[in-house]
């Protein structure tokens, strides 16, 4: 089976593993810690600088609330529709050929590349009160969609894409040729082999949707209760001088974001163990 | 991830500062100018203007610019700086707590104020909403674009202009209060900054945006059409500079902050849409601005406006303040 290196941890083997193993798992361990454990420490930190009452009160104002619910179930949004999207563009520039694939695969990419703030600001003016198309997606939640869309492209392709390169196509012929439909082999034979790598890949563009803020600030028009995301509401905050209610929200949104992806990773998990 | 790179911006800055100035070291006194987005073309013909003076001989500078809040909360967390130029006074005043400015700043011949504006009233082409005053922005069917006063401390210059215009026609705070509730409900949209603001207006969004005199000059200048209407009643709009204690400890920044009103420099703010605030320029016919019938600043008694610190507190208090009622609706 195959898998994607996103979520999976290798283990050291071999020789160089019972060698390095101390030394590599205490560098790998003191990165992390510097890089991620400690300001998420810190961050946990000056979020109960003033109890947990004002903590509770924080995150259950009504502000605070609508955007954390719009985040969340915009990103879960995102996310799913990722999944489908993401998989049918890595089928397409895997399986296909035709003139420009190279170009095309290069350019899906290109979401990472772009500065977020740029990237709102030409969403804006394609889909926004003068778009070119006459489509006018701006200040309204289908605007935040389209630039959450916009900038997790990439995950799901990215995930997928090096599965599907690496999967037996002898399988899939075989079940044709005992009269599979292609709908038949693609559900009973590839999906089953792909959905580990899109749950990475969907996992992943989750994580950025929730804490995605250059390409949603400008388009989404930031209006409380209708358009305002946790990201956009954090900064209001600590603009405020209110750096312990940014913290506050920030930490609930990081923990239902850690309880979504461990949801995604048990059920990876779990299909991969059903599946053998 | 990106919540974690807002909170610990300021160390990320401060790592940039120390990168900067250890390359500048070779010259003889380098000054760190920390400072406010808006000013920046202003500051990039300044320095180069001082320079040419006597004090000014041998000084580099590093420069910063940024949101103006942004750039006070990097300063509180250690991003060095000698001289502070912020959009707002208040911005100074998170300084003065941290110790990092002295709490006198403001004690000159110009209360620490380099520049003023005015809020002005940018309209479409041709002002095809006739819009002249501030009850044609509470008029039904007209949108207004402003910076949501809780993200852009910029902002609050706008609400503070439209209460105080109110209470200049003669109505009653409570009045005022109203007419904010009625105004903001023709605000469809709240841009995070100033600069976002215009952008929105500019994607054709609404039919007014609310903004600083300076910005709507500069637009001009800079070949962006813009069409503005200065309200009968507005307020000024002034602009802190203030020296650290660590700039304190260098002749050269205090120099620095006197050639800032020096009138060289103050034409140089004049050029770039500020309004001079040294009389000798301010009255000159190249700098002189059009007046508005009331003109009020953030300290007027009579209109119930009594300082940044009370305003703060009464009108954009994170959990208490009249603006969350207002934007909440």
């Amino acid at each position: 089976m195959a898998t994607s290196s996103a979520v999976t941890v290798a283990r050291p083997a071999g020789l160089a593993g019972r060698m390095g193993g101390g030394i590599a798992r205490g560098m790998a361990i003191g990165y992390l810690s510097l890089i991620v454990l400690v300001p998420l420490a810190a961050l946990i930190w000056s979020s109960r600088a003033h109890g947990l009452g004002a903590f509770w009160d924080e995150v259950t104002k009504a502000e605070a609330a609508s955007a954390l619910k719009l985040t969340l179930v915009v990103s879960l949004l995102v996310a799913a529709f990722n999944a489908m999207m993401g998989t049918a563009i890595a089928w397409v520039l895997v399986r296909d050929s035709f003139p420009g694939k190279g170009f095309v695969n290069a350019v899906i990419d290109l979401p990472f590349a772009l500065p977020t703030i740029v990237a709102g600001l030409v969403l804006l003016q394609l889909y926004g009160p003068n778009s070119p198309f006459g489509v006018d997606l701006a200040f309204q939640r289908t605007g935040l969609v389209l630039a959450l869309l916009f900038v997790t492209l990439p995950f799901v392709v990215r995930a997928v894409q090096p599965v599907l390169l690496e999967l037996d196509r002898e399988m899939e012929e075989a079940a044709e040729s005992l009269g599979a439909h292609r709908f038949e082999v693609f559900r009973r034979i590839v999906f089953p082999n792909l959905l580990p790598a899109i749950l990475s890949g969907v996992a992943l563009a989750f994580a950025r949707a929730v804490g995605e803020f250059g390409s949603v600030v400008l388009i989404s028009g930031n209006i409380p209760f209708k358009t305002e995301v946790s990201s956009v509401y954090i900064s209001g905050q600590i603009e405020s001088d209110n750096a312990a209610g940014a913290a506050a929200v920030s930490v609930v949104l990081l923990l239902i974001s850690l309880a979504v992806l461990l949801a995604i990773g048990a059920f990876r998990h779990w299909k991969t163990r059903h599946d053998r | 991830m990106r919540r974690i790179c807002f909170t610990f911006l300021p160390a990320a800055l401060l790592a940039a500062a120390v990168v900067v100035g250890a390359q500048a070291a070779a010259s003889k006194t380098t000054l760190s100018l920390v400072a406010y987005s808006t000013p920046k073309d202003a500051y990039g013909k300044i320095i180069p203007a001082f320079q040419a003076t006597a004090a000014g001989k041998n000084v580099s500078f590093n420069q910063s610019y940024g949101a103006s809040g942004d750039q006070a909360r990097a300063v509180a967390a250690g991003l060095s700086a000698d001289i502070v130029a912020l959009s707002l006074a208040p911005d100074v005043t998170t300084l003065v707590k941290k110790g990092i400015v002295p709490s006198n700043w403001s004690r000159n011949a110009h209360h620490g104020m380099v520049t003023d504006s005015v809020v002005v009233f940018v309209v479409r082409d041709g002002n095809p909403k006739h819009i002249h005053t501030w009850a044609d922005l509470a008029k039904s069917g007209v949108q207004v674009v402003t910076p949501n006063p809780f993200t852009s401390g910029g902002a609050r210059w706008n609400v503070m202009a439209a209460y105080g215009a109110e209470r200049a026609q003669g109505k009653t705070d409570k009045q005022a209060i109203a007419y904010l509730t009625k105004l903001f409900k023709n605000v469809p949209v709240l841009p995070k900054s100033a600069r976002e603001a215009t952008q929105v207006f500019a994607s054709g969004k609404g039919d007014v945006l609310l903004t600083y005199e300076n910005e709507a000059i500069y637009a001009n200048k800079k070949g962006v059409h813009t069409e503005y209407v200065l309200p009968q009643q507005t307020i000024l709009i002034e602009n802190p500079v203030a020296l650290t204690k660590s700039g304190l400890k260098h002749s050269e920044a205090k120099a620095f902050l006197k050639f800032l009103w020096s009138s060289k420099a103050q034409k140089l703010f004049g050029d770039t849409g500020y309004r001079p605030v040294l009389k000798s320029v301010a009255q000159s016919a190249k700098y002189r601005f059009k007046q508005p019938k009331t003109l009020f600043t953030i300290n007027a008694k009579a209109l119930g406006l009594r300082g940044w610190k009370s305003v703060q507190y009464r009108f954009f208090d994170h959990s208490s303040g009249i603006m969350v009622r207002v934007i909440g609706h």
